[in-house]
Parts: structure tokens; C-alpha cells; sequence
């Protein structure tokens, strides 16, 4: 497969003329941990355009998921500017941040994070809470989003009565329940078998065919050719940008791997 | 987010670790428990014994021998005991008659043990005597018989009122009345029976038996008077007569003897048993301010231990505000719920405890212990919820 860095904007492609809804302006983070200065990232600028599916790869340590946590706004940078749909949210009060990260933006996380003890349903409800949404139409949105990633009948369990990809699949059905129009996603593959990662790989492209944009945080070059685009980082820096020419359609490789197990669902 | 959705959240977290909830409530409980159990021992024996006083009439002076005004001063240095050589005589008694005339009534008391016989029946009782108008001063309803008059008063005679006590003991299911019962080795004849009064702090005032003053010194071999008790017949002129006492005693006794109005008595008496139930609640306010430590306790680890949840949903959406109100109000339904719960635990206990103890439930002890124990979870409750709100998504989400 060939690995090729184009810097943004050379290639000419339909994501180009799309409007940017996400974007990292000489972004810098800098970390204390015990006194020791770690400089996660070293100046970013990047842009995540409207309705494309953008892997950010690198490897680990090179300040992927930081960049992740800014543009998603559950931290802020040092230094720079994170705008979303061209609004600034640097100088933004965590409360309004929270009502962004509520409206706008769905989370998938590689560790699930969904709350234990607590069953499918209200996990996937959680966000429509703090929507302010009200219970009748909260419980009819949660079952929707469990349905809609295959889980109507698991609406009752908890997540530990849940396989790892469920788990997955309940994380996402909580990130699209807002109808947010981008979802940004962090190794949401790392603790799955690779059955269960294509699947989840299949329902973030199905999901961005339905026009949601969507960001992958991965380490792994296979995951990253799920995606239109590619920012590469390394050492806290952008080091290439590229767009996928042979791109990987996860639901061809579920095929593939439904016919390995001799149809088994 | 609104309030209900806050509670909702909450109550779903204390039910989901219900042995945890249900322990941190346990201090509250207790301690709430007790605040309204002591006050109400307090107050309710206060009452009974202010009750018993004021039962008395409030027209009452009651002499004792030995100077209990002047503390330490004067003939009662070394305390009452020093003072006990010169007692009160029937001489006094009449003295204090002759000169309070018409104004007052003048009762002359014995008080002492005794062990009363019928058969091969024991019962120790206390012995209260009096002349023929004792029941001016004492307490008394009859269930049958009648009180010893003047005659018997004068010629000592051997006749007796039971208390209820001794009348169950010795005579059970019987009027007691006509019948012979052997006092420390002398046969009175019983004229009379006392209705039951229920127990006191003093004493058993229902384990009691009466008779005439000069009965009860020649049986108990001594010509002094215990106290001596008057009754005005205006009580408007109770200070009055208390001078005239304090002056016809004053040439014998000097200052070696106190006369305390019905009044005086009752208001040291409050004080003491206010003083001690302000005590009581405030033992019992230690153990409230304890329990709601242990609210902090469990609040500061349910944040930590929960900083992960924080972080979800912080991510999703959730406020400053909605985390605040989220543990606040966890805080606050476990001290509340746990207050509730205390409050008709002390209650049902202050009932039970009526057969052994007078209690009384009052208001205010409730009213105290339940707002306490809100302010305690709102107080405990909103330093750790304050730090649960405060993290920083990413911080919490990272969290181990």
C-alpha cells in the first residue's frame, strides 16, 4: 500500500470546497506531570471539513488523542485557537463548552465509558438528559439509536452484560442520539477483536453516508484506511495529510468474514 | 437539566449501592434518634415534675432546717449536714400556727422508712406523716376509706392510709380498709386507700403509706419534724406569710433555716432540669455532628470513586451545575431520609420508654433534629460535590 503525504489543499477533491466545521490554529499543549514539562503538541493546524470521515494517525505519544480532546473540546489548548463551525471556543466557559459537546458533537471512546451499573437504555439516554429533553421522548430516541445499531433487543442490559463490541455499538448509539453532526471517535477499535472492530469500522461509514462527520483517532494504518482522509502526527506535529485512494469498505469486510464463518451472523 | 432529573440521577446512584447508603444514613439516624429520645426524657420528667409541684398549689411554703440561701455562709458553712443539729419541733409547727392564724394552714411532716407486715406479707414503704390536713398538701385521691382527722392527730393514734403500692402488695384484689397491718413491729388499723400516682425521678410516691405526725414520732422515737409545710389561704400573700414565717422562726433558729415559696422551688427545679436536657440534646448533637461527617466521608469517595462517571458525563453534555445538584442532592436525600427515619425511631422509642421514664416528644426537639440533619448533608454534601463539579472532562475521564 503506498503512503504518500500531500500537504491540504493540493489535492483536488469535493472536501475541499466543503465548509470547515472543526479547526486547529497553531494549537499548542503543554502538560506539568510532576514538574516535568511535556509538550504534547507543538503547534497543530488542521481542518475537519464538512461531512468527510478523517483519520488522525500516529503513534502512541505523539499527541493524537490530545489533539482529539481539544478539537472535541474537552480540554483546552495552551496556546491557539479550536473553532468549531467557525465559531472560537478557546475563551468559551465550561458550561457553554459542555452545551456544544451536548449538541454538536457525539464521543466513542476505546475504553466504551459507558456508566456501569446502568442499563443500556439510560446509558444511551444520558446525553438527552442534559439536553434537556423530556423522559417519554428520551426513552423513544434511546431505543431508535439502540435499534439503529442493532441492539433493540439489549435495551434492558447492563454493560457488563454486554460484549466488548455491544458495548461499542451502545457508545455509539449514545453519541448519535443528539443527531450531532460530527462524532469524533478515539481508537474506538483498540479493545475489540477484529470482528468486532469492522463492525464498529461499518457503522462509522454507514453513519457517514448519512452526511456525519466523522473523526478517528487510531494508531493502526489499517483503521485509518476506513477514512477519506489522513492527518498524520508525530512528536505533537502534523507530519503528512493525505487523502486514501484505496479506502477499505468495512461492510465488504464483514462480507468476507461472514463467509469465513460459513454465514454465521 | 431540571431538579427532578438531578433526584432522579441521584436516587438511582444511592439504590444502586444501598448497603453504603443505608450504613452512612445509619449515623444519622442514630444521631437524630437520640437527639429526640433525650429531649424527650428531659423535658417529659421535667414536666412530670413540674406537673407534681404545681399539683400542690402555688400557694405552698415549704421550711426546711439548715441554711440552704446564704451558699456556704453563715451557721451552714460545711454544708447542710452542719446545720442538722437543730431541727424543726411540733412546738414550731405550733408556734407558726398560733401566729399565722387564719392566714395559712401549718402542717407538720415526718417523713421516714418502714417495713409494713400482714401475714407473712413484707413491703418496705416510705412513711409520710401529717396532721388531720395533710391532704392540703399531699396529693391524695382516696379509692376508698378516709383521711385521719383531728382526733387521731392528737392521741397518736395507730391508724394508717396505704399508698396504692402496699395496698397491691399486701392486700391484692382486697380492701384494704379496717383491716391490721403490722408497722415495724406496731399493729396499725388501715383507714384509708391511695389512688396509684405512677412513678417519679424522686422516688415512688405510689410505695408510700401515711399517718398522723405524732403517730409516726412515737414509732419512730423522736420529737422532731422533718420539714414544715404551710398552704396561704390567699395566694396573693404569699410573700407575706413567708416574712411572718421567717420572723417566728428567726429567734430560735437564727439563720439556720429556709423557707422556699411553691415558686422558688419550681424555678430551680426548671433550671436544673432545663440545664439538663440542653445537656442531653447536646450529647445527642455530638452524635448528629458525627453522623454527618460520615456523610462527608462517604460523599469525598463516592467522588473519587465516581470521577470516571463524572467524565462520561461531563463529555455528554453535563454542567457544573448539573454534577453539583447531582451530588448535593445525594447528600442531602441520604441525611434527610436518614433524619426521617431517626425521627420516628426516637419516637417510637420515647413511646416505649413511657412504662420506665416520663417522655414527652416535643416539637422543637423535632423540628431541631430534622433541620439539622438537612443542614448536615447540605453542609457535608456540597464540599465533595463542589470538587466532583469542578474536574475537568478530561482529567475525570482519564481517571483510574
Amino acid at each position: 500500500m503506498t503512503q504518500e503525504a500531500r500537504p491540504t489543499g493540493t489535492g483536488a477533491d469535493a472536501g475541499r470546497d466543503s465548509r470547515v466545521v472543526l479547526e486547529a490554529i497553531d494549537v499548542v499543549k503543554t502538560y506539568y506531570l510532576d514538574e516535568v514539562e511535556v509538550r504534547a503538541l507543538c503547534g497543530v493546524t488542521m481542518q475537519v471539513r464538512e461531512g468527510e470521515m478523517l483519520a488522525i494517525m500516529g503513534p502512541s505519544g505523539s499527541g493524537k488523542s490530545t489533539l482529539m480532546h481539544l478539537i472535541g473540546l474537552l480540554d483546552r489548548p495552551t496556546e491557539g485557537t479550536i473553532t468549531v463551525e467557525g465559531d472560537d471556543v478557546s475563551e468559551m466557559e465550561q458550561n457553554d463548552l459542555a452545551a456544544v459537546r451536548n449538541k454538536r458533537i457525539g464521543f466513542v471512546f476505546q475504553a466504551f465509558n459507558l456508566l456501569s451499573r446502568t442499563s443500556a437504555a439510560a446509558n444511551v439516554e444520558l446525553p438527552l438528559i442534559y439536553a434537556g429533553v423530556p423522559a417519554a421522548e428520551r426513552v423513544r430516541r434511546a431505543r431508535e439509536a439502540l435499534e439503529r445499531v442493532g441492539l433493540g433487543e439489549r435495551l434492558g442490559h447492563m454493560p457488563n452484560q454486554l460484549s466488548g463490541g455491544q458495548q461499542q455499538r451502545v457508545a455509539i448509539a449514545r453519541a448519535l442520539v443528539t443527531e450531532p453532526s460530527i462524532v469524533l471517535a478515539d481508537e474506538p477499535t483498540g479493545n475489540l477483536d477484529s470482528r468486532s472492530g469492522v463492525e464498529v469500522m461499518a457503522f462509522l461509514q454507514e453513519l457517514n453516508t448519512h452526511g456525519i462527520t466523522i473523526v478517528l483517532v487510531t494508531h493502526d494504518l489499517n483503521v485509518a484506511r476506513h477514512a477519506q482522509r489522513v492527518v498524520e502526527i508525530k512528536d505533537g506535529r502534523v507530519v503528512a495529510d493525505w487523502e486514501v485512494e484505496d479506502r477499505i469498505d468495512a461492510a465488504a469486510e464483514l462480507e468476507a468474514f461472514r463467509r469465513e464463518n460459513g454465514g454465521a451472523s | 437539566m431540571n431538579l427532578v432529573e438531578s433526584f432522579r440521577i441521584a436516587l438511582k446512584a444511592l439504590t444502586s449501592n444501598k448497603v453504603r447508603a443505608s450504613l452512612t444514613m445509619l449515623g444519622v439516624i442514630i444521631g437524630v434518634a437520640a437527639v429526640i429520645l433525650l429531649v424527650a426524657i428531659g423535658s417529659g420528667v421535667q414536666q412530670e415534675i413540674t406537673g407534681q409541684i404545681e399539683g400542690l398549689g402555688s400557694n405552698l411554703l415549704f421550711a426546711f432546717p439548715g441554711d440552704y440561701s446564704s451558699g456556704g455562709g453563715g451557721s451552714g458553712a460545711g454544708g447542710p449536714g452542719a446545720s442538722l443539729n437543730k431541727r424543726f419541733t411540733n412546738d414550731d409547727a405550733t408556734l407558726l400556727q398560733r401566729r399565722l392564724g387564719s392566714d395559712a394552714i401549718v402542717v407538720p411532716v415526718v417523713q421516714g422508712a418502714v417495713t409494713l407486715k400482714v401475714g407473712n406479707r413484707q413491703q418496705k414503704a416510705t412513711l409520710a406523716a401529717a396532721n388531720e390536713e395533710g391532704d392540703q398538701v399531699f396529693n391524695a385521691d382516696y379509692v376508698v376509706g378516709r383521711h385521719y382527722n383531728r382526733s387521731e392527730y392528737a392521741t397518736a393514734a395507730r391508724v394508717l392510709m396505704l399508698g396504692a403500692t402496699p395496698s397491691k402488695e399486701l392486700f391484692p384484689g382486697q380492701n384494704p380498709v379496717g383491716r391490721t397491718v403490722n408497722v415495724d413491729g406496731e399493729r396499725f388499723t388501715v383507714i384509708g386507700q391511695l389512688a396509684e400516682q405512677g412513678g417519679t425521678l424522686s422516688g415512688d410516691s405510689d410505695n408510700q403509706v401515711y399517718m398522723p405526725t405524732t403517730t409516726a414520732q412515737r414509732l419512730l422515737g423522736t420529737k422532731e419534724l422533718s420539714t414544715i409545710i404551710m398552704k396561704a389561704n390567699d395566694p396573693e400573700r404569699i410573700d407575706q406569710v413567708k416574712a411572718r414565717v421567717e420572723q417566728t422562726l428567726r429567734p430560735r433558729f437564727g439563720s439556720d433555716f429556709t423557707v422556699f415559696t411553691q415558686e422558688q422551688t419550681l424555678g430551680i427545679l426548671s433550671s436544673l432540669l432545663g440545664t439538663l436536657t440542653v445537656m442531653l440534646a447536646g450529647i445527642a448533637g455530638i452524635s448528629l455532628l458525627v453522623g454527618g461527617i460520615g456523610i462527608m466521608n462517604i460523599m469525598l469517595v463516592s467522588v473519587s470513586e465516581r470521577t470516571r462517571e463524572i467524565g462520561i458525563r461531563k463529555a455528554v453534555g453535563a454542567r457544573t451545575y448539573d454534577i453539583l445538584s447531582q451530588f448535593v442532592i445525594e447528600a442531602v436525600v441520604l441525611s434527610v431520609a436518614g433524619g426521617v427515619i431517626g425521627i420516628a425511631i426516637g419516637w417510637l422509642g420515647a413511646a416505649g420508654l413511657t412504662k420506665w421514664v416520663p417522655t414527652e416528644v416535643t416539637w422543637w426537639a423535632v423540628a431541631l433534629a430534622f433541620t439539622f440533619s438537612a443542614a448536615v448533608g447540605i453542609f457535608f454534601g456540597v464540599y465533595p460535590a463542589w470538587k466532583a463539579s469542578r474536574l475537568d472532562p478530561i482529567e475525570a475521564l482519564r481517571y483510574e
